[in-house]
């Protein structure tokens, strides 16, 4: 039993049950974050936020949802867009910041590659965070359909017909993850239950779990110089707080992620106002049809490159069909930079730009994902079709270039 | 220095991704059709004849009323709504604002040959007529009587719901402008409606939204540049007309605009002065440390 006192205030009556003061000084006062960070490392905090406004707006809009083919669709664009007292602005929120929140993932994520921050040590934050990706793609899709519109259901058809590829058990597969042998209501009904239910609270587990592989390794800084913490932190508490190399997370931390959250809203909030029909597509104001195929169907934004590199391979190689060679590469896409870690092959912690061969690997990648998303949007015809094929091709070579490209430089620089 | 170089690096490819999925793809995904003509420059119309009111309430009475009701000068539909698309296929239109809401070259030209000037002949060629015949043994100068006395009749000003109402409603239902009531339902019952036109005509509700403002101009105005081939008639609007149209389907279908715009400014003032304290609070905090 701990030895429990009259307390002289309200602190002290919590400190002496949660033992605050110390939770305060591990998680705040005393978690130690390099000072040599530029606005990059703010994402994470970014990301956070967003994900709150994801949370809050879709508890309203919870309120009048209705999961049911024949309901859903007025229930949204009705009901919250035309009645409940600023639902337009509940549903703009959460449409912008479902696409936006993917845009600073890959910001975060192409932050970690290029500052070399997912290896010796940093595996689990960089796998934590890969899971978080997936997670959020899945919710990213199972929301989409919510609204019950043609690119809802159309998407729904396309992707959930692909599990149809899988040998063996494709076909009852298809069945299992619709409810239904065709997209209908028991399919809705379940990726509502992903969407408001498994998805967001598995998310905040691994978010959870995403803080805490920080604990270890620390976050990585811009010169990926490796910091005596213990000593640092010892200046810094004495007051040496210039000469040291590390600054508290709160407050010093937080009040720079704040500075770019601050700038960071006024964007965010600038689309929800007058630029959302990028994230909520247009085509998806027309109900779902069953009996009329949309001109183009393409998914999100976020998922183009993915879906560009199953629809890539586009004639029959190597004596497989073309659909079941772009399901191959699709399946490897969904997974490829979760191996990053393991086939990078130089022992150093270095920033792109220290290492040379790495660097322009870094940005043929940025390009061809590029070029990868906005190809996905076009119809394959023509053209399209063969730059979406060198595309998908190059995007496979970088990946098994980079154990040769990473060893190259940490030969020449002498670390092997 | 260093974290401007990297914002402009990352507003450069965020821009540039932008660019690519949004403008660019749509460029290609939804081609450029010419702009909508008011003028009706291609239809065989009045070719400059002046018509006359009087005459024309004459040829009026004795050609159209068997058919057409025009209430505002006490001729009522002879059947209700059920009654008289079964009969025709479609509900025909009561001419009290035809004068005003179409085109008068469109108008004499649709008199003439309505499926040529609606640009829907393709619906018509395997022995199928349209519902109403063409009059084109007519003297021009009778039709534009009659295109002259529908002018005279027809009221000054229509509120954007009432445009609606005679230029769509027919055909289009737009569940969203009266939900609770159903009042905007298609006045031709769904299965006449679908065997004259191939399709039930979709609902309008959410067109503005579903539809850009550009594109319902241009499409209204001649359906078949965006949708070759469409059932859906040229229907020669005047362009105050489509106007209005366009702005009831923006009352219905995006009732919060007014609303989103107000608040987007005060929204985005509080905003800024939050920026505003949180750089400055960084910097006070940060002085400390570097």
């Amino acid at each position: 039993m701990a030895k429990i006192t009259k307390a002289n205030s309200v602190g002290e009556w919590f400190d002496q049950r949660l033992n605050t003061t110390a939770l305060n000084k591990v998680m705040m006062t005393e978690y130690w974050i390099p000072k040599d960070i530029n606005f990059l490392w703010a994402m994470g905090v970014v990301l956070a936020v967003t994900f709150k406004l994801l949370i809050i707006s879709g508890i309203f809009l919870l309120m009048y949802y209705k999961p049911d083919v024949n309901l859903a669709f007025d229930s949204v664009n009705y009901t919250i867009m035309q009645e409940v007292a600023y639902g337009w602005l509940f549903r703009h929120m959460h449409g912008v910041a479902a696409s936006v929140i993917f845009l600073i993932i890959y910001i975060h994520m192409f932050t970690g590659i290029y500052y070399g921050s997912y290896k010796k040590g940093r595996e689990m934050i960089w796998i934590s965070g890969m899971l978080l990706f997936m997670t959020f793609s899945a919710a990213g899709f199972s929301g989409y359909m919510l609204p019950w519109g043609q690119m809802s259901y159309w998407a729904a058809m396309v992707i959930t017909n692909l599990f149809g590829g899988i040998p063996l058990i494709g076909d009852a597969l298809v069945v299992w993850i619709r409810g239904d042998f065709n997209v209908a209501d028991a399919t809705l009904t379940r990726f509502f239950m992903l969407h408001v239910f498994l998805l967001p609270v598995t998310i905040m587990a691994i978010i959870g779990v995403h803080f805490y592989t920080l604990r270890i390794p620390h976050v990585n800084n811009q010169s990926s110089e490796d910091i005596d913490y213990d000593a640092e932190a010892e200046k810094y508490l004495a007051g040496n707080k210039k000469e040291s190399k590390v600054i508290p997370f709160w407050p010093v931390f937080l009040s720079k992620d704040f500075a770019v959250l601050g700038i960071f809203l006024i964007f965010y909030f600038y689309l929800v106002f007058f630029n959302y029909n990028f994230a909520m597509d247009p085509v998806n104001f027309d109900p779902a049809n069953s009996m009329k195929t949309p001109a183009h169907i393409y998914p999100e934004w976020y998922f183009l490159w993915s879906y560009e590199t199953l629809r890539g391979p586009f004639f029959d190689m190597f004596g497989l069909k073309a659909g079941d060679i772009g399901l191959m590469i699709f399946g490897f896409a969904q997974a490829a930079f979760l191996i990053i870690p393991f086939i990078d092959r130089d022992p150093d912690i270095l920033p792109a730009h220290k290492r040379p061969r790495f660097f322009i690997w870094f940005w043929i990648m940025i390009i061809d994902l590029l070029v990868l998303t906005v190809y996905g949007k076009l119809p394959p015809t023509g053209a399209n079709a063969w730059v979406g094929f060198y595309a998908t091709a190059v995007f496979l070579l970088l990946f098994a270039s980079m154990p040769f490209v990473t060893k190259a430089d940490a030969k020449a620089r002498g670390a092997l | 220095m260093r974290e401007l170089k990297i914002l402009a690096i990352v507003v450069f490819f965020t821009g540039l991704l932008y660019w690519g999925v949004e403008p660019f793809a749509h460029t290609k995904l939804h081609p450029h059709v010419p702009a909508p003509d008011y003028t009706f420059k291609d239809v065989d119309g009045l070719n400059g004849l002046i018509g006359d009111a009087t005459k024309g309430a004459e040829s009026v009475a004795s050609n159209c009323t068997a058919c057409h009701s025009i209430t505002a000068v006490g001729f009522p539909p002879v059947m209700d709504d059920v009654t008289s698309a079964a009969s025709y296929g479609v509900v025909p239109p009561d001419l009290s604002t035809s004068g005003k809401i179409y085109n008068a070259d469109y108008l004499a030209a649709f008199i003439k040959d309505p499926a040529k000037a609606a640009k829907t002949a393709h619906k018509f060629e395997d022995g199928a007529a349209h519902p109403m015949p063409a009059y084109n043994w007519m003297e021009p100068q009778e039709i534009a009587n009659i295109v002259a006395y529908l002018q005279s009749i027809a009221p000054k000003e229509m509120t954007n719901k009432e445009v609606y109402v005679d230029a769509c409603q027919r055909c289009h239902s737009i569940k969203y402008g009266d939900f609770y009531g159903g009042s905007m339902a298609a006045q031709t019952p769904d299965e006449n409606i679908k065997s004259y036109m191939g399709v039930i005509p979709p609902d309008l509700s959410q067109m503005i939204r579903s539809r850009s403002e550009g594109f319902l101009h241009e499409f209204i105005n001649d359906p078949q540049k965006h949708l070759h081939g469409t059932a859906m008639p040229r229907v020669g609007l005047t362009e105050e007309s489509e106007d209005q149209v366009v702005n009831y389907l923006t009352e219905v279908g995006d009732s919060k605009k007014a609303e989103r715009e107000a608040l987007a400014g005060p929204f985005l003032g509080y905003l800024v002065i939050f920026a505003i304290f949180a750089l400055l609070w960084k910097m006070k905090i940060w002085r400390q440390v570097h």
